[in-house]
Order: structure tokens, then C-alpha cells, then sequence
């Protein structure tokens, strides 16, 4: 029980703050429709998120999301690395969101067949606007990846700062076995050739070479974050912990 | 500052109807403008709705459902480039319209059925 | 035909109800004033994303956050909507913005006020947006048929935004003694900006008159401004709180609330650069614009890209 509340919380918090994150751009997106499509893909992820973290606070009992998204720590947060790196420019947000719907998709597939039937219906639902993020985002990278020479240089920039964060998503934390073990969840290893091989093709038109033998970060889905994570939850708790037990 | 625009939303204003100096160049970064057109439900035309800017076609049309189906207006989405659409000329409607004013044959209530003949 | 007849023509139309289109002859100043009011009002709501979107990233539930964000995206959906109607007067999208960029156009000076509580963002929905739909109504009658269109679709929106602020305000009122502070306080604040929102008194407006016989603005500044204070004052009851002006009261003859003088030194002040948050307002909008010129720039050489490729293909 305590492994499926870790994996859902795990699930919950990357979407919420990939949310975040993508949330700084509104307002100051490159030009309007993209301000407004990042936006989207925003609210997209916080109304995943909420699924999520309603589903947890059910399983912990006596708690509701808010508590749940608000009043817990950085050591706390189970979301990956990858989520919490900063926007950077338009080119390493697009390929941050790149690489997370990649995977989130090849996720979303199997955790519709999961045997919890709550997980299934959020990942059912959700997956319909995960394929559209993930087309998106991976028509960006082709297009900067070729567009001018200017943005081919910013990719491999963004390729070189990200990349060392992707192969958390694939490795799986303690909390995640047992939830494979009993078929609710998903096993991230299995997804690591086939997001491999996706990114390859995409990279391939974006005239982008994969990188190889990169150091790979993890621990986010332990808890232990890079230090951006506290200042992310800093501004997004400030409320809350300003003015407790309040209704808004 | 002298360049006329040429292009306007539907075909040419010529410049001297336009109604006077208005300075206008596409950059190379100015996205292309494109015209949306959005089937509300199965079984209706599609309707301009409006505009936007994108680079290509994939993004004007994905743009196009952020921007006009927010709030699940849409069930299918068409979008051209705003230059590639040819428009009649407004003082020529006359000519257009006007003749068929006269065919009201081409209208249903032209013909007078018995009342029982119902839904036709 | 002369040009006089091409303006008999016009104003014929303009009073008969007939709505004026893209590619029909219309006066020069007609065009101009058009492209200064719909452009104003595009770079409004643009520059109105940022002062909410201060609260997005520190919105004080998830749910709050969520409207928030919907809420500001549907701003840049009615710019968007806007600089398109905009543009069918003959000037480029981007024209327009660097009438905004160099201070040339304006904005609403309401979104030179700081947002500085939470309570602000529902602040902002119920007076400001309230006080917006004013005249956005207005203009869903307007003369030239794209403003028009892009108006109705703006006001089916807008209401959400008028009552998710004042939802939010209602919770607030309901809430402990800080929210209920915070509440009072933020109507305090923009209280007085949002009565200037309507503009100059008619006696002292220059842009009204001609507005009004193109059928561009269809009330004037100060009928629309009475509309709201009565419709407020009202409001503000069910909220438990007040507004910030001793002066208001019924008036039984005139049937509407009397008020106090709007204080237009600050008005002017504002609309001339000198409000809290005029430059850095603006100099988010040309940040923004600065840092996404490379973007546009790459998306555009690879569309180019495209199109010599499928060219080749197909040759």
C-alpha cells in the first residue's frame, strides 16, 4: 500500500512541477500562439497532477491534494530531476517537455492496462493529451534543430544540459517494484530502448546526434533533488505556509 | 517608408481606395498569417473563425486548437494561408449577388407544398 | 466614382447597421482609428497577462492555480484575436508590437498597478474585468465587422473571468481575519484605477466624438463609468465589504450613485510612464519579444526548409 501511494505521489509531483515550470513562461512565450500552446501543455499537467494527488490523498486517507502538493518538503517530493531543471531558453524547454512526453507517453500506454483501475483511468484519459505534447514538442526540436544555425547550436546546448537527466525516468525506485510486482505499475526499464529509439529518429531529423556515455543524475524519485527544486517549492507553498489551515 | 502593403486579410485594397499611407513588410521573422476554419460538430460546414500566425502547417493547425477550440469547440480544423485565399471585390457584389435575387427558384420556399408534406 | 461618393456610401452603411468589412472603402482616419483602438486594446491584454501572471507560480491551491493559468492563457487567446482583427486593417501583427515596444501605442494603464496579495488576482477579475466587459459589450455592436466578431467571442469568455473573481473574493470574505483584510485591501487599491479604466470624463476625452458617429464606441466614457458604480456598489454588499469613496451615495432623482472625483492627476500620470510598474511592464513585453526573435527566426528558415525539400520532391 505504501508503494502505491509513493508511486502515485511520484507521478503526481513530476507532472505538478513540470507544470510549474512551463507555468513561468505564460506571458513571456517567444510569440503568442506559443505562449498560449506552452500554456496548455501546462494546465494539461496540473489537471494530471490533481488527478493524481486526489487519488493519493484517497489511499492516505484523511488529507486532500492541497495538503498533499503544499505542505510536504523538498526531501519529500518524489518527482524527477528532469522536471525541476530550469526553463533556460525556448529551445531546452521545449526539448525538456520533449523527452518527459516521450516518456510519459510510453508510460501512459501500459499504466492504462495497470490492474488498479484509478491509475488506468487517469492514464487512459491523460494519454490522449500527452500525444498531442509529445508531437509538439518533438516538431520543435526538428524545427530548431534544423532551422538556423543560431538554434542548432541552442539544441545542442539544451541536449547537453538535459541529457544527463534522462536516465532517471528509467530507473526504477524502491517503491516502484513492488507496483511492477502486482501489475499496477509500470517498469521503467522496459521503456528505455523504445524512448531511445524515438528520440533517435526525432534527433535524426533535427540533424542532432544522440549523445553517448553521459553521467547519468538520479535521486529525484528518492527525494534527493537538485537544489532548484527548494526555491520551485518555496514560491509554489508560499501561500499556504504563509497563512495555514485557510480555505481559498 | 514608402512601401504600400499589398496582401491585406482577404486580397488587395488598392491604394487608392485603401484610404491612404499605411507602411507595411514582412520581415523574415514575421510568421506567415493563416485563416482557421473549424468544424463545430459532424455533419456542419466548417467556419472562419478567425486567424494566427505560424511558421508551417502542423503548427497553424495546432495552434489553431489552443487558440479557437479551448473550450472544445471543434471537431476538425482546416487552415490556409492567408495570401493563397482570393476574394471578390466588394464594389463588384452587384454583379455577383444581384442576379440571383431574381432566381428565387433556387429557394425552397419557392415552392408551395400541401401542408402534410412535412420535412421536406 | 469620386471619393465623396465612396464616403456617402460609408456612412450610409455606418447607419443602417451595417457592418463594415476588411476590403470595403472606409475614410483614412476611420482605418487609423480603428487600428489605434483595436491595437490598444490587443496590447491591453497582452501586458494585463503579466501583472496576474505574477500569482501562477504562487496561487494558493491547485485548483486556483489551474483557473489562473486558464484564465491568463484565455487573455493571450483575446490578443490574439484582437491583433488578428487588427491586422485586416493593413498592419502586421509585428508593426503593431513595435508601436507598443518603442511606447508609440498604449495599453491600459490599469496593468501599471502592482498585483501585491493574492487577493489582487480576484481584485482584478471582478473590477477590472468588470469594468473591461463594460465595454467590450459595447463593442460586439461595433461598426467594423472583424472587432466586432472578435468581441463576441471575447465577451463569451470574459464572463468566466468576472465571476471566477468574484468567486474568489466571496471565499475570501468568508474567510479568517487576513483574508478578509487582504480582501478590503485589494478593493481599495483598485478601486479608483478601475473607475479610471473608462477614460477621461466625456467633457475632457478627444477621441469619443468621432468614435461615437462611426458607431466605433457606442457609449460614452461617462455613461458606461456610472453603469459600473452602480452595478458594483450593489455587488460589493454581497461581499460584506466597501468601496473606498465616502461621496457614494443614491441619488433618488438621478436614479444612480453619486461619486467622488477621480483623481486625474494620477490618471495622466499613470497613462505618461510614471505608474509603478509602467517599465517593467514594458520592458517584460520586449524581453520577451527580444529573447523569442531567434525562435521565430529558426522556425521560419526551417518552414523555408520544408517547402524547397517537398519542392524538390516533387519536381
Amino acid at each position: 500500500m505504501n508503494a502505491k501511494i509513493d508511486y502515485t505521489l511520484h507521478l503526481a509531483d513530476t507532472t505538478l512541477i513540470l507544470s510549474q515550470r512551463n507555468s513561468e513562461w505564460c506571458g513571456h512565450g517567444p510569440i503568442l500562439e506559443q505562449d498560449i500552446a506552452i500554456t496548455n501543455i501546462s494546465l494539461d499537467l496540473i489537471g494530471q497532477a490533481r488527478n493524481f494527488y486526489q487519488y493519493a490523498a484517497k489511499l492516505i486517507g484523511n488529507t486532500d491534494e492541497d495538503k498533499i502538493a503544499y505542505l510536504r518538503t523538498e526531501r519529500e517530493f518524489k518527482n524527477l530531476l528532469l522536471a525541476e531543471q530550469p526553463n533556460g531558453d525556448w529551445g531546452q524547454t521545449i526539448l525538456r517537455q520533449y523527452f518527459f512526453s516521450q516518456y510519459q507517453y510510453l508510460l501512459y500506454q501500459q499504466l492504462q492496462n495497470s490492474k488498479d483501475e484509478q491509475l488506468a483511468a487517469i492514464a487512459a484519459k491523460a494519454i490522449k493529451e500527452t500525444s498531442y505534447h509529445l508531437r509538439w514538442s518533438g516538431e520543435w526540436v526538428i524545427r530548431l534543430g534544423e532551422g538556423t544555425d543560431e538554434s542548432h547550436q541552442r539544441m545542442l546546448n539544451a541536449v547537453n544540459e538535459l541529457w544527463g537527466y534522462t536516465g532517471e525516468m528509467f530507473i526504477p525506485a524502491t517503491y516502484e517494484s513492488p507496483v511492477v510486482k502486482e501489475n499496477t505499475g509500470v517498469s521503467v526499464d522496459s521503456l528505455k530502448q523504445p524512448w531511445l529509439e524515438k528520440v533517435k529518429t526525432i534527433f535524426e531529423e533535427a540533424t542532432i546526434t544522440v549523445p553517448e556515455k553521459v553521467f547519468m543524475h538520479s535521486g529525484g524519485k528518492e527525494g534527493k533533488h537538485t537544489e532548484h527544486l527548494g526555491f520551485i517549492l518555496t514560491e509554489l507553498q508560499y501561500m499556504q505556509r504563509a497563512y495555514p489551515n485557510s480555505e481559498w | 517608408m514608402s512601401n504600400y502593403i499589398k496582401k491585406f486579410y482577404y486580397g488587395d485594397i488598392p491604394e487608392e481606395k485603401g484610404g491612404g499611407n499605411i507602411v507595411s513588410a514582412q520581415t523574415k521573422n514575421d510568421w506567415p498569417l493563416w485563416e482557421v476554419f473549424i468544424r463545430s460538430k459532424q455533419g456542419l460546414d466548417h467556419k472562419h473563425v478567425g486567424s494566427l500566425h505560424a511558421a508551417d502547417a502542423p503548427m497553424a493547425i495546432e495552434n489553431a486548437r489552443d487558440v479557437y477550440t479551448r473550450r472544445m469547440e471543434g471537431v476538425s480544423i482546416w487552415v490556409v494561408e492567408s495570401k493563397y485565399i482570393s476574394a471578390s471585390n466588394p464594389e463588384e457584389a452587384g454583379e455577383l449577388y444581384e442576379p440571383a435575387v431574381d432566381k428565387i427558384y433556387r429557394h425552397p420556399t419557392f415552392y408551395n407544398l400541401p401542408d402534410e408534406v412535412n420535412h421536406m | 466614382m469620386p471619393v465623396q461618393n465612396f464616403e456617402k456610401i460609408f456612412q450610409e452603411k455606418i447607419d443602417n447597421e451595417i457592418k463594415i468589412e476588411p476590403k470595403d472603402w472606409m475614410p483614412d482616419a476611420y482605418r487609423k482609428t480603428n487600428i489605434r483602438q483595436i491595437s490598444q486594446h490587443a496590447h491591453s491584454e497582452i501586458v494585463g497577462m503579466l501583472p496576474e501572471g505574477n500569482w501562477i507560480s504562487r496561487a494558493p491551491s491547485l485548483k486556483r492555480k489551474a483557473i489562473l493559468l486558464a484564465k491568463v492563457q484565455d487573455e493571450a487567446g483575446h490578443g490574439l484575436y484582437l491583433y488578428s482583427a487588427c491586422e485586416t486593417l493593413g498592419i502586421s501583427r509585428e508593426e503593431t508590437i513595435n508601436d507598443l515596444h518603442s511606447g508609440k501605442a498604449k495599453y491600459s494603464s490599469i496593468f501599471n498597478y502592482p498585483t501585491l496579495t493574492w487577493a489582487d488576482i480576484g481584485a482584478i477579475g471582478w473590477l477590472v474585468d468588470g469594468a473591461a466587459i463594460m465595454n467590450q459589450v459595447m463593442l460586439t455592436r461595433t461598426s467594423y465587422g472583424p472587432y466586432a466578431r472578435a468581441m463576441v467571442r471575447i465577451c463569451k469568455e470574459e464572463s468566466f473571468h468576472q465571476r471566477q473573481g468574484f468567486e474568489s473574493l466571496l471565499v475570501l470574505s468568508k474567510g479568517t481575519k487576513e483574508q478578509r483584510e487582504m480582501c478590503q485591501d485589494a478593493i481599495n487599491r483598485w478601486w479608483w484605477p478601475a473607475l479610471m479604466m473608462f477614460g477621461p470624463k466625456d467633457s475632457e476625452s478627444t477621441n469619443s466624438d468621432q468614435g461615437m458617429k462611426w458607431k466605433i464606441k457606442r457609449k460614452s466614457n461617462d455613461e458606461l463609468r456610472q453603469n459600473f458604480i452602480d452595478m458594483i456598489t450593489e455587488q460589493v454588499k454581497v461581499l460584506g465589504m466597501t468601496l473606498p469613496d465616502d461621496k457614494l451615495k443614491w441619488n433618488e432623482e438621478r436614479k444612480h450613485y453619486d461619486f467622488g472625483e477621480i483623481n486625474w492627476d494620477e490618471f495622466w500620470n499613470v497613462v505618461k510612464g510614471n505608474g509603478p510598474c509602467n517599465k517593467q511592464r514594458l520592458q517584460a513585453r520586449k524581453d520577451a519579444w527580444d529573447k523569442g526573435t531567434w525562435v521565430r527566426e529558426a522556425a521560419a528558415a526551417h518552414a523555408e526548409k520544408r517547402k524547397s525539400k517537398s519542392n524538390q520532391q516533387a519536381a
